[in-house]
Order: structure tokens, then sequence, then C-alpha cells
């Protein structure tokens, strides 16, 4: 009987400050990895070309679209999922300010789209209008027309500002700095 | 002694708040920002295999042979099935097109010949997703291409490849609409402006591709399907008689769907593909479609060709339209031809004519199928007239705007009965375009674009568009193409239920893919019983094993908001009788003086309560404190359908219930060097009624225009002449807007209540397409000066170059 199997590898990474361990083949790519072998099924893929950024999570501090990236270069990674960004109950205030602005709609890419806004908001605490628009140019949005979603990101950036040093450092850490 | 005033305004402050029109963020979020959203590949069952497709290269080839042993051998690979084999085990589906068209024979998977690039050709499963694919190169295939037709004018000739044989021709369906007296209308003009116009094929691209698992339960005997189309039951009949499976044993879930916008409608024959493969590996099977299967095979939009003849007044009466229109619905109909009646919802737009002649022609070719796509049909035509109008207006020296408001139908003149039978309900479109030309500022603009002119350089342009939005359609409209079509009306079913501890539960028919159901019923809900929405549990996603349903559910046509609403105020008036009953007896009154409000029932005179939990204990557990003879429980489901006749001879009905309306501005800068421009300003006048929640209706025109602007400059299916090759086949031809194509939106809104529909909702969500509409008229008012005319919908810098080199050689 033919077989294309190969030896399967190993991979220990970190992902939302727990440590996660599975097999993999060599070929198998993180965003699957993540949703079929670890269950967590929040970061979604949308396309098969490195466009749409729905696969978008954080990897050592910067986020990377988990579809363009092996499984096997994720060992030893600090990463962190959609899933990573609330505090038990308590929402992250990004996800509370796309909540309160309907920065979503069918909800599909909003998870990369939170990562992708977070960098964001790390590097460029008061983005202006056309800032936010650059920062979120790797993420397509079908249903909202990104206006929400850019209200969404300026009130987000308003939250964090006035929360700042209380959920900065758990984030920062799971974010992998 | 309190004042006037003062007993007014305590009335008023009595008077229980409404949920209905409140801006409530919605309960389906949270979910959706933590990443628990339950989206068809989440499913995940025990026992699961992957499913993988093998595709034509060629857009219209014979199959010579196929060899599976190959990769039938790989380690892995449960089976690997063909066409030979889907033709011995199920029948071709349902087609609704009139004789010859409905000899087509459609399966699954091609059987002797592929007529499109990306026509499915083999299917594997394997257990897993990689092994599934590795197994597909393993496949041989001996293709024999034959000549491919990609235009539908040229697809009707004598000599043209003929993709179906068993139909005879690549004619679907041919029909003439004809009101008024076009003939005379010509005659008496003072001018026909005449143009030929083409809409291009796009589609949606939701970012959520389709998915199917399937799961054939052989101890029950059911076939468990969890997809994401948008209206599964109305699949049914295809699927059920495709798969010569009975009916009573199919069941359809559908969860979270990320988008669908019309695209994920004809997916059927996917669900049909994967639960053969089900039954046949008797293992639960998922089929993930991938990016570059969904641009090449999933959905395409209409494309659609027009030859316009306008006769017109020289003071800008439009006098009627005569129009031929030769529609590409690419090689399978699926839905079509109801494409070929959906336009005649909106006949003559906002305008005022009364002769109007369309003889409309349906042609395949070899191109991926089409299927409806967010303004189904009638942004076409919309487009054709906004596009048509701005043309007599530069033919006749007159405005555009002004050209609109002399013709727009009148406020006073509502309900505003179309040629084609229309009813329009209620509106005020002159209204509309004077606020969103306030909006940006058109007089200011005009003269900047003087001055402009004046001094040379960057071009400045100005568009305008006020399209229709026709929602909650009238399923008799397909008796048009085939008068033995079993299709009619619309319906909707909606289940309330109060539980034996006063909890309030609601399960719908609708099946949302983003436009916030659970939020939009709870507050419809929550008024109804005086309570609040955070009272109302709503059941997520669809699944016939317990939502209520009819065969025309679903969310498509714009009609959620209004079916939905219209089937829960059924249920609602249902329980709240039957519990205003019980309320009464317990209170020893009459059910007439029962309100309920604050999670209660209250008679109104004495102002004594019984509160809903103890309704509910005595319906459920408690019921010989029931009136005598009255029924335990307390749960309602309801059907709703509106109000709709069967086309005449002539095909006049009213086919859709509500016309939502917007108005679009676009200004722009274009750069005569390279044919490119971009968004100065754009700005959006909408009515859609009463809004149940204006959050939910912002973000659907913001959305419905974002997909209008990524058609206009960006969006463009190309095929290539010469192979019949699907160009932009991913997202590096493909072009998605982001976030930096779209521009801020300025929105304003209008409320005019329906005069028909519950609570004078109207539909919202399809939008019309009208940036298409307002961007080629800037983009045609940007080139004036050149005298130039746009007759395409897309707006390539290349074919505008182009346009401005060809002129200036003259």
């Amino acid at each position: 009987m033919q077989s294309l199997k190969t030896d399967m590898i190993t991979v220990t990474c970190k992902i939302n400050g727990k440590e996660y361990s599975g097999m993999v083949e060599p070929r198998t790519l993180l965003v699957h990895f993540l949703r079929d072998d670890l269950n967590l099924t929040g970061t979604h893929i949308g396309c098969d070309t490195g466009h749409c950024g729905a696969c978008t999570i954080f990897m050592n501090g910067k986020t990377v679209k988990s579809c363009m990236v092996l499984a096997i270069q994720a060992q030893g990674a600090n990463l962190m999922t959609v899933e990573g960004l609330a505090d038990g109950d308590k929402l992250h205030p990004i996800q509370e300010a796309y909540w309160e602005n309907h920065g979503l709609q069918c909800g599909y890419c909003t998870p990369g789209m939170l990562m992708s806004s977070l960098f964001l908001l790390q590097r460029n605490p008061d983005p202006t209008e056309e800032e936010i628009r650059r920062g979120i140019e790797g993420n397509l949005c079908r249903c909202t027309g990104y206006v929400n979603i850019v209200k969404s990101i300026k009130a987000a950036a308003k939250k964090m500002q006035q929360q700042q040093g209380s959920a900065a450092p758990s984030i920062q850490a799971k974010a992998g700095h | 002694m309190a004042t006037v005033t003062e007993l007014v305004k305590a009335e008023e402050e009595a008077k229980p708040k409404l949920w209905l029109g409140q801006p409530l963020k919605r309960k389906e979020d949270p979910r959706l920002i933590s990443g628990l959203g339950k989206y068809v590949d989440d499913v995940k069952l025990p026992g699961l295999a992957y499913a993988s497709i093998l595709r034509s290269p060629y857009a219209h080839a014979r199959i010579k042979s196929i060899d599976t042993s190959k990769a039938e051998k790989l380690t892995g690979v449960l089976c690997v099935i063909t066409g030979r084999d889907v033709v011995k085990i199920t029948d071709p589906f349902l087609q609704i097109s009139p004789a010859p068209a409905n000899k087509l024979k459609d399966y699954c998977l091609a059987v002797d010949k592929v007529t499109y690039v990306g026509d499915p050709v083999a299917a594997v499963v394997a257990e897993s997703r990689g092994i599934a694919e590795d197994a597909l190169e393993l496949i041989e295939v001996e293709y024999e291409p034959v000549d491919h037709v990609i235009d539908a004018r040229r697809a009707l000739e004598k000599d043209a490849p003929v993709l179906h044989e068993e139909v005879g021709s690549n004619l679907v369906f041919y029909g003439k609409w004809d009101y008024g007296n076009i003939e005379q209308a010509i005659k008496t003009a003072d001018k026909v402006v005449k143009a030929t116009l083409h809409f291009h094929r796009f589609s949606s691209t939701p970012i959520e591709n389709n998915g199917v698992v399937v799961n054939y339960d052989r101890a029950t005997g059911f076939l468990n399907i969890y997809c994401n189309n948008q209206m599964p039951m109305f699949c049914i009949p295809w699927l059920s008689f495709g798969l010569r499976f009975p009916s009573n044993r199919i069941r359809m879930i559908t969860g979270d769907i990320g988008g669908g916008f019309g695209t994920k409608i004809i997916n059927y024959p996917y669900i049909a593909l994967v639960a053969i493969l089900a039954m046949k590996t008797g293992r639960p099977v998922k089929w993930t479609e991938d990016r570059r299967e969904h641009l090449a095979a999933a959905n395409h939009g209409n494309e659609r060709t027009f030859d316009v003849e306008v006769p017109v007044k020289r003071d800008g009466t439009i006098l009627g339209f005569k129009l031929k229109a030769f529609d590409d619905c690419g090689a399978y109909t699926r839905y079509e031809p109801a494409g070929a009646a959906i336009w005649a919802q909106v006949t003559p737009g906002c305008y005022h004519f009364a002769n109007f002649v369309m003889e409309f022609y349906q042609v395949m070719t070899n191109k991926c199928p089409v299927g409806p796509n967010r303004g189904y049909s009638r942004s076409q035509h919309l487009w054709m007239l906004e596009r048509s109008v701005d043309i007599v207006a530069r033919e006749l020296g007159l405005d555009p705007a002004e050209v609109r408001l002399k013709n727009f139908v009148r406020p006073d003149e509502m309900p505003y009965v179309t040629p084609s039978g229309g009813i329009y309900d209620g509106g005020n479109y002159g209204e509309s375009l004077r606020k969103v030309m306030k909006l940006i500022d058109y007089d200011g603009i005009r003269e900047e674009q003087a001055a402009s002119r004046r001094k040379g350089g960057k071009l400045i342009g100005i568009g305008l568009a006020t399209v229709l939005d026709s929602g909650t359609n009238n399923f008799g409209q397909v008796k048009i193409v085939n008068p033995e079509n079993p299709f009619s009306g619309n319906s909707e079913a909606a289940r309330i239920s109060i539980d034996g501890l006063g909890q309030i539960q609601v399960a719908l028919g609708t099946v949302p893919q983003g436009q916030g159901h659970e939020t939009f019923a709870s507050q419809v809900v929550a008024d109804e019983f005086g309570v609040s929405p955070d009272q109302v549990t709503v059941l997520m996603g669809f699944d016939s094993g317990t939502n209520p349903y009819s065969h025309q559910s679903g969310s498509y046509a714009s009609r959620s908001a209004v079916m939905g609403t219209g089937a829960l105020l059924g249920a609602a008036k249902k329980v709240k009788e039957k519990a205003a009953k019980i309320a009464a007896h317990l209170l020893q009154t009459s059910p007439e003086k029962i309100d309920f409000r604050e999670g209660a029932a209250v008679d109104r005179e004495t102002g004594k309560k019984i509160p809903l939990w103890q309704i509910g204990n005595v319906a459920w557990v408690n019921n010989l404190l029931l009136p005598e003879g009255m029924e335990p429980g307390l749960v309602a489901i309801n059907f709703w359908r509106p109000s709709f006749t069967l086309p005449d001879e002539k095909w006049r009905h009213n086919q859709t219930l509500t016309y939502s309306y917007q108005s679009h501005a676009a200004v722009i800068e274009l750069d005569p060097e390279s044919g490119k421009f971009k968004i100065l300003r754009y700005a959006i006048v909408d009515d859609c009624g009463t809004q149940i929640n204006p959050l939910i209706v912002e973000g659907q025109v913001h959305g419905a225009a974002a997909h209008g602007i990524g058609a206009a400059m960006y969006e463009n299916f190309e095929y290539d002449e010469e192979n019949g090759q699907l160009k932009s086949s991913t997202f590096i031809d493909y072009l998605v807007p982001t976030a930096l194509d779209i521009p801020h939106m300025i929105t304003s809104h209008i409320e005019t209540p329906s005069l028909f529909a519950p609570k004078g909702i109207r539909g919202v969500g399809e939008g019309g397409c009208t940036p298409v509409g307002a961007i080629s008229n800037a983009v045609e008012d940007a080139l004036a000066p050149l005298g130039i005319r746009i007759t395409d919908s897309h707006q390539n810098p290349q074919q505008i170059h182009k346009l401005i080199r060809e002129k200036a050689s003259k």
C-alpha cells in the first residue's frame, strides 16, 4: 500500500499562558494545529493565500498569520489567540469596545481583527483614523464595511488609556513580551 | 391640581419604554468576541473523516476516463467516487426552468463532461485533510477539451458550443414583459437615448467559505447535516429527491455562519456530495471548501448586458424604457432562472414611467454557476436604470439630480403600483436624494469641480444613485419562468414558550449569518411580554430538530426582520391570550383587563399581579388550577405569511412586500494620467421603515455599501477568452477591499413606516448595490469634459486609462 506518511514531530508551546503539546506532520499549518489538535477553534481560516487575516494570532509578541506558519515553527514559542484576550470573565477593553460599537456582524473575521487591533494599540496607543485603517489592512471584513471596526478601535484606545497599568501586564505576558 | 402638561408627561412616563427602536448591544457578540462562535468547520464528531474534491482544469471538455485506483490504494483513503458512481445512486437535481432547459442533468459530480473550470469531477474521503488532498493528485483523468463559450450573446448563436446536449441549446429562458405602449412613447419622444450597458460578474465572498459535515446515523436512519446554507429547509426537495432519501429523516443544522450574502444558497450540491460520502464510508464526513474552490466554483453574481432605449422629453421627462437583457448564468442553473423574473420586483426603479418592454434572455456559459448574490437580480437592473438616467441627463444637458427629482415617484402616490404590478409600500425618494446631496455639499462640490476644470489637473466627479432594496419575496414569481413551479407566497415560523418557571424561550426558522436575529427577536418579544430582552432566550442558529420552520424559512431576500417579526408577533399573541386567561382565572377578573408588564400579568383596574413564573407553574405542573377545560402547557408556534397574489396573465403581481431605498452620493478625484481614482466623500441616506435596532440597521447599510464599492472599484471575475480560465481565482487577483480601500461613509436615515409590513418594518440588508451606480456615475461625471461614456459597472483604472487614450487619439 502506498503511503506518503512522514515521521510525526512533537511541538510544545505556550498558548494563552498555558502549556500545550501535540504531534504534527512537518507540513501541518499552525492554524490547523490550533483548531484541529488543540481545540482552539476561535482562530479562523478564510483564504489560502495569506490575505484575509482571519487566522491572525500573536507569536512571541508580534502578530502573525497562522496559516502562513508551520506548526513546527511554533516549537517553544509564546502564543496568544483570541481565547486568551479575556481575563477569566472579564473582557478585554478591546472586546468591550467592539461589543459596544457593533464592530462585528457574522464574527468570522473578528478574532483576527481583535488581535491586529491589540497589536496596533500596543505600538500606537492613540492612532489616527488613517493609522487605524493601516493597522488592520491585513484583515478583511465583508460584513461591516470597516466603519464600526474603526469606531471600535478608537473607543478601545480610549478605554485602554484610562485603564493604563491594570489590564496591560497580563496581556503583555500572554502576548510574549 | 396637575396641569395638562404634567398629566401628559406622567402618562408618557408611565408607558412602558419600548425595546423596539433601541440600539441595543447584540446578544450574539459575547461568544463571537471570545472565539466561541460555532461555525461549521468547528463541528467535531467522533470518527470524523475528511473529504476533498478534484476539479476540472478545463472550461469545457469531455471526460474520456477516470482512473482512481492509485488514489484508492493510498494509506488512509476510505473511498474515492466519480460521476459514474453518483449517477447510479442519485437523481438529477430539480430544475425550475421551463422546457427544454429543465431537461438539464445536474449531479453533484460531473458525469460525461465538465462545463466550467472548477467543476467537481471526483471526491475522496480520508482519515485526514492532508491525505485527502494527497489522494487528489493520484487520480488520473483523461479529458478531451472542446470549444468553450464565455459570452452570453455568443452562446445563443447557432454555431456556439452547447454545454448540455440534453437541453439542446444554451438558452435557459426567454421572456418578454410588455406594459403600456413603448412604441408610442418612442414616436412622441423628443429624443431616444440609447446605450449598451454591461453589469460585471462578482460575488460577495464571505470570509467563511462553504462547509458541510454529514453524519449518517445508522441507528436512527437519520441524515444529520451540519452546514452553512442560508435556507436549509428550502433545499429539502433538492436533497431528498436527489439523494432518494426520505425528507422526514433529514435533519439540517446551522450554527454561526460567517457571512452569506446569498452566496450560501446554492451550495446544496456539495451537501448532497458529502451525504453520499458519509453514507458510503459509514463515517461522519467533513468537507471544508478552500478559497480557490469558492472563487471558482461556489457562486457568482449574475452578469448581465442590456441594450437600452429610453424615449425622453427635452425637459427630462422619461417616457419609458425599452430593453433587451442577456443574463449569463454560468454552467448550471441551481437557483436560476429565478433571477430572470426577480428584477421585475423593481421594474421602473424609483421612477414614474408606465411604458416598459423587456426581452430577457438567460443563457448558460462555461463559467461558474450563478446564484443569488447580495441585491440578486435587482442590482443589475437598478444599476442599468441609474446609469441610463445619468446618460439621459448628459445627452439633454441637464443636471442628473434634476432629472431624478423630476421623474421620481412621489410620496403622495404611495402605495405606488408599478407597470409590473409591484406595490411600493411608501417612501420619499426625493427627500432622500436631497438629503444625501446636502450631506456631500453638492452645490459646493459642483463649484469646486468647475474651478478645478478651469485650472486643469485632477478630475473631480460626482455621482448620485437612488436605488430600491426590495425585501420579503413572493415565491410566486418563479411561476413566470415556468407556470408549473409549485412555489408561491412566503412564510416563516416562530415558537415562543413560557416554561414552568416563567422563563421565556424563542425559536425561529430564520438562519442568521450576522444579522443579529437573537437580538432583534429578543427586542420584539420583550415588548410583547413587558420584560427586558435579557430575560428572553433565543435559540442560536437553526436546527430542524428543534426549531419551527416552513420550507421557505431562512435568511435571504432581506426578509428576516419582516418575516421573523410577523411570525413572532403571532406566536406572542397566542401565548399572551392563553396566559391572560390563566392570570384572569387566578385573579378572578376578565382576560381583557390583563396587561403584561415587568414580568407579570397585571389587572389594569386593580393593579393586582400574577408573575409569569406562577402562570408557567400552573400551565405546566399545577394544572388543576387551570380554567375548566383548558389544555395544559404555555407554548405556541406561529406561521406567518404576507398577503400576496399569483402573477396574472401579463405577469403582473407584487413580487416583494417591502421596498427599502437608499440614496448614495460619491465624490471622486480621478487622475487622467493613470486612470486611478479615489473617493473623497461618500454619503448614504437610507429608509428601511421602522428600525428594530438602529445599530444593526446601520451596520447593514455600511456592509452593503462596502460590497458595492468593492464591486465598483476592485472586484471582478475575469475569464480568459482563449481558454475560459478564471483569471481571478485567489485573493491575489480577486481584490476584496481592505480598510484602506473603503472610505469613511457618512450615513443618515429617513424612517417612513412600511404601509404593509408588521410594525412598519422593511427588510434592509441587500442595499441594492447602490455604490455601483453612484461610482460609475461619478467616473463618467469626472470624464465629462472628455466626452467619455461609461458603460460598464466595473471601474478599472486600466480600462479608464484606455478610454481616455482612445478619446484623445480621435
